[in-house]
């Protein structure tokens, strides 16, 4: 087998291993949220004996671990449980299960961080590309300096401005993001666009500046001034020479942001109303839901793990000392 | 030989033949500065450099003499940091320094061209080795790139690199070191350029591979008769080079003439100094009282074998120099010996009692009265540490010494190095290569050891310099008795050193013996590669030697 599929089989093992550790403390972490789960889900007008056999039913009344070790077993056959909500005092059971309450959200976030990503990662990339050309110019300087702004601005706030200018003095976006599962997709990106924009100014930043240290970091290399010294010029010395080198840093920093499209959004969600996995996440917390709280911390864990596996990737297939061993 | 008619000479070349009684490159009153702490030093100050088609010129000094930065400055070129002052770089009529550097981009690599130091640093790892050979060429339309390939295909095969046909499709990181070296000078090749800079494209190489080296650029650059400025601080290997030799000393020219004339009759006081480091010679002694055996020593790194049953003595106050070329299990004998790398089987026999093989098993005793100094003595200390840290370590550690009485015994310590106690409180990178490697000695010495092992300690000095630390510790063992496991490659260096000498060759011991036996005929197989490998002198060797293993072949 080459060396590179090993090393991705490994990482994938070792993610596997990250997953269960990861599993273990959310569900302590949980398990550390104050209150009584029963009385949360059931209000304060329950009787002792129908929270007592709300808990008994829910299997809340097993020990720790015995609870942990069922929920992954059923995690492990895809059963990701089924959520708290819906049933009430009366004892009527509306509950749905987990993977129908967060199948929707979660589509709705994805699609949320790719059309983000689409607009972030090209220019990112592209501003840095151009910074570390024209590096100490004023062109590099601008764009250092706005971007730095962006990034410094709270994203809630970033938000907010942009809802005055868009939304408010220029009508150009609606500043509510309701989507539903019925509508058109030229309609949707035009309702999604104000936190697209948002999280593009958030994430940009980071990678474009990674991208032009990485670059400008290996202008210092002795094959940089013999590729001079053949006579390439700046632009080609920048794609043809340093760029090939450059891609592990840049992958990695590139996922670290695109998981944050998916995991860190939910303060942008809940400023223009986005029904996001986010929000999702963080009512259920609220109400003590907690099989959705323990599916969306995994999913989150999940995506992180593959975001950084893929950088992995990234980074051993353009290192041609890696791809192509002596 | 003479194929440079099917070749034809580049674009360069034709318009010229008119006006042949012009130099090709004639660089006036050049001046360059440097930019550190703050303010402008001058590097180059006021130097002349004419070079006629064909012609091959030595530039030999040591680091520090300006000879790069006048070898890119030939190429109208100053690194970042740099600025030239003042003079003109006329390239077959052209005044380089005048034009934008958009225009001077035309010349480089097509017309001029460079082959840098470090191989394996100036191939760019993201790229295979063909698509670079024949970056230049391409970029200026001599051919097309079918035609560039195939003619890399060529310089591969008249440079002798093995399997030249798909050699190319490998990644830098792929081929060794001395085959990069000849894929480089095919690079500089490949556009056909008038003029070729060679900044010390051999320094980084073993001997044996230098010569093959070596013989391969000389002979492409006859054949294409291609003018060169090869820059080196190794004498013996200008001689084989070069036609003529230019002598640098801080940024000025000492002297200048023939390659003959050079080596016969150095005008100067500073050439004649060159000249004669090689000639440092101690007598050597016999001794049968062994401080440190080696006996039948087996080590590996990983699953990878690499000492096979490996016999060394080492006499008592004596020393012994172990050579061979890189991989040949020098520097892991001596990790062997300093309990870093413990071996597989065998024992080492330090003063008739076995050492522990584990580093964390022998006694703060046993560790004391053996050190170890190595090649690179700017990676070997502590950045953030003075001097005074650095060498009072030790004595604090093994001797127990504080505050004043260290401080004393620092001081004596640097005296004992030749350096006075200003340096007490300098950090490492406020000091000179030499200075330096005298730290790193004045260390060792601090814990008063037996056995002191150098790992290359000369390698990375200029030859003045090494001369002085050779003197050095010379002078230490004859005053404090101290034995030296001396690793090198470098022949001039054991013949000024060492008692007796160990030829390694992959992993194993060819020989061990007086050093004037094994200096002197008959030869192993391998010695005689080694040693007949050492440039000498004579500009006829390289010719000789290479006429002497044609007829043995």
């Amino acid at each position: 087998m080459h060396p590179v599929l090993v090393t991705i089989v490994k990482r994938l093992l070792l993610g596997l291993v990250t997953l269960f550790v990861v599993s273990a403390i959310i569900f302590s972490a949980i398990s550390l949220l104050p209150g009584d789960f029963g009385e949360a889900v059931l209000g304060q007008a329950a009787t002792e004996e129908t929270v007592a056999a709300f808990r008994k039913e829910l299997g809340l009344d097993k020990p720790a671990p015995a609870r942990y070790f069922d929920w992954v077993k059923s995690v492990v056959q895809g059963d990701l449980g089924t959520s708290f909500s819906g049933r009430s005092a009366s004892g009527q059971d509306r509950s749905r299960s987990v993977v129908e309450l967060i199948a929707p959200r979660l589509k709705n976030t994805l699609f949320l961080a790719g059309v983000a990503a689409l607009i972030a990662v090209p220019l990112a990339l592209f501003l840095g590309l151009t910074a570390a050309l024209y590096r100490n110019s004023w062109y590099d300087r601008s764009v250092n300096v706005t971007t730095l702004t962006t990034i410094s601005m709270p994203e809630f706030f970033v938000a907010y401005v942009l809802i005055l200018l868009l939304a408010s003095l220029w009508p150009v976006f609606p500043s509510l993001s309701t989507v539903n599962a019925d509508m058109e997709l030229g309609e949707r990106l035009r309702r999604i666009a104000l936190p697209a924009i948002t999280l593009t100014l958030v994430i940009i930043a980071h990678m474009m500046r990674m991208t032009r240290a990485a670059i400008i970091n290996l202008l210092a290399s002795p094959y940089i001034e013999m590729a001079r010294l053949k006579g390439a010029s700046r632009s080609e010395i920048i794609l043809k020479h340093a760029l090939p080198n450059a891609w592990a840093p840049i992958a990695t920093v590139i996922a670290f942001n695109l998981a944050y499209l998916v995991v860190g959004v939910v303060v942008v969600e809940v400023v223009f109303v986005y029904p996001g996995i986010g929000q999702l996440m963080v009512d259920s917390v609220t109400s003590r839901d907690i099989p959705v709280v323990q599916a969306c911390a995994l999913i989150f864990a999940g995506t992180y793990i593959i975001l950084n596996l893929i950088a992995d990737v990234i980074g051993i297939v353009t290192n041609p000392r890696l791809l192509h061993p002596r | 030989m003479n194929t440079s008619n099917s070749h034809g000479r580049g674009h360069g070349s034709n318009n010229s033949q008119s006006h042949d009684d012009q130099p090709l490159l004639r660089m006036t009153d050049i001046r360059i500065e440097g930019f550190s702490d703050e303010q402008w030093h001058p590097i180059i100050k006021g130097v002349d450099l004419t070079l006629r088609r064909g012609e091959v010129m030595g530039l030999i000094g040591e680091s520090g003499a300006g000879k790069s930065t006048l070898g890119l400055a030939a190429m109208g070129f100053a690194r970042a940091g740099c600025r030239f002052t003042s003079g003109t770089v006329e390239f077959d009529g052209t005044d380089l320094l005048g034009l934008k550097e958009k225009e001077r981009r035309q010349y480089w690599g097509t017309r001029i061209a460079y082959v840098a130091q470090s191989a394996a640093a100036a191939f760019n790892p993201a790229h295979r080795l063909i698509d670079q050979t024949i970056e230049s060429a391409s970029r200026s339309h001599v051919r097309n790139d079918a035609e560039s390939r195939a003619d890399a295909v060529e310089l591969y095969d008249s440079l002798h690199l093995p399997d030249p046909e798909n050699i190319g499709q490998r990644y830098p990181h792929q081929v060794s070191g001395g085959q990069l070296q000849r894929v480089m000078t095919a690079m500089a090749m490949s556009a056909r350029p008038d003029l070729i800079i060679f900044d010390e494209p051999t320094t980084a190489l073993d001997v044996t591979t230098q010569v093959e080296v070596l013989a391969s650029m000389r002979e492409i650059v006859d054949k294409y008769n291609t003018a060169a400025i090869y820059i080196t601080h190794d004498l013996a290997v200008v001689a084989q080079m070069a036609d003529v030799i230019k002598v640098l000393r801080y940024g000025e020219e000492v002297e200048q003439s023939s390659t003959r004339t050079m080596l016969a009759a150095p005008k100067e006081e500073y050439t004649k100094s060159l000249w004669s480091v090689r000639s440092l010679e101690k007598p050597e002694q016999r001794s049968e009282d062994f401080i440190l055996q080696l006996k039948d020593i087996d080590a590996a790194y990983g699953k990878t074998p690499v000492l096979h049953g490996i016999n060394i003595d080492l006499p008592r106050g004596k020393t012994v120099a172990v050579v061979g070329e890189s991989g040949s299990g020098k520097s892991t004998a001596a990790r062997v010996v300093t309990g870093l790398l413990p071996q597989t089987a065998g024992s080492v026999m330090f003063n008739g009692d076995e050492l522990p093989p584990q580093l964390s098993d022998r006694t703060p005793d046993q560790l004391r009265r053996i050190q170890m100094i190595y090649q690179m003595a700017d990676t070997a200390m502590n950045p953030r540490q003075t001097v005074e840290d650095i060498i009072g370590r030790p004595l604090e550690f093994f001797h127990n010494v504080q505050g004043r009485e260290k401080e004393q015994r620092v001081m004596d310590l640097l005296s004992m190095i030749e350096l006075d106690e200003s340096f007490l409180d300098r950090l490492p990178a406020e000091l000179s290569g030499g200075q330096k490697q005298r730290i790193c000695i004045a260390r060792a010495l601090a814990a008063q050891p037996d056995i002191i092992i150098c790992d290359e300690v000369t390698s990375a000095l200029d030859q003045i310099v090494q001369e002085g630390i050779l003197k050095l510790l010379l002078r230490l063992q004859e005053q404090y008795g101290i034995s030296y496991l001396f690793i090198t490659h470098d022949i001039a260096t054991v013949k000024a050193i060492s008692d007796e000498i160990v030829v390694m060759f992959q992993g194993k011991v060819v020989e061990q013996g007086l050093k004037s036996q094994i200096l002197s005929p008959p030869y192993p197989e391998y010695t005689e590669l080694l040693l007949s490998s050492v440039p000498e002198m004579d500009p006829e060797w390289l010719s000789n030697l290479l006429n002497q293993r044609d007829r043995v072949l």
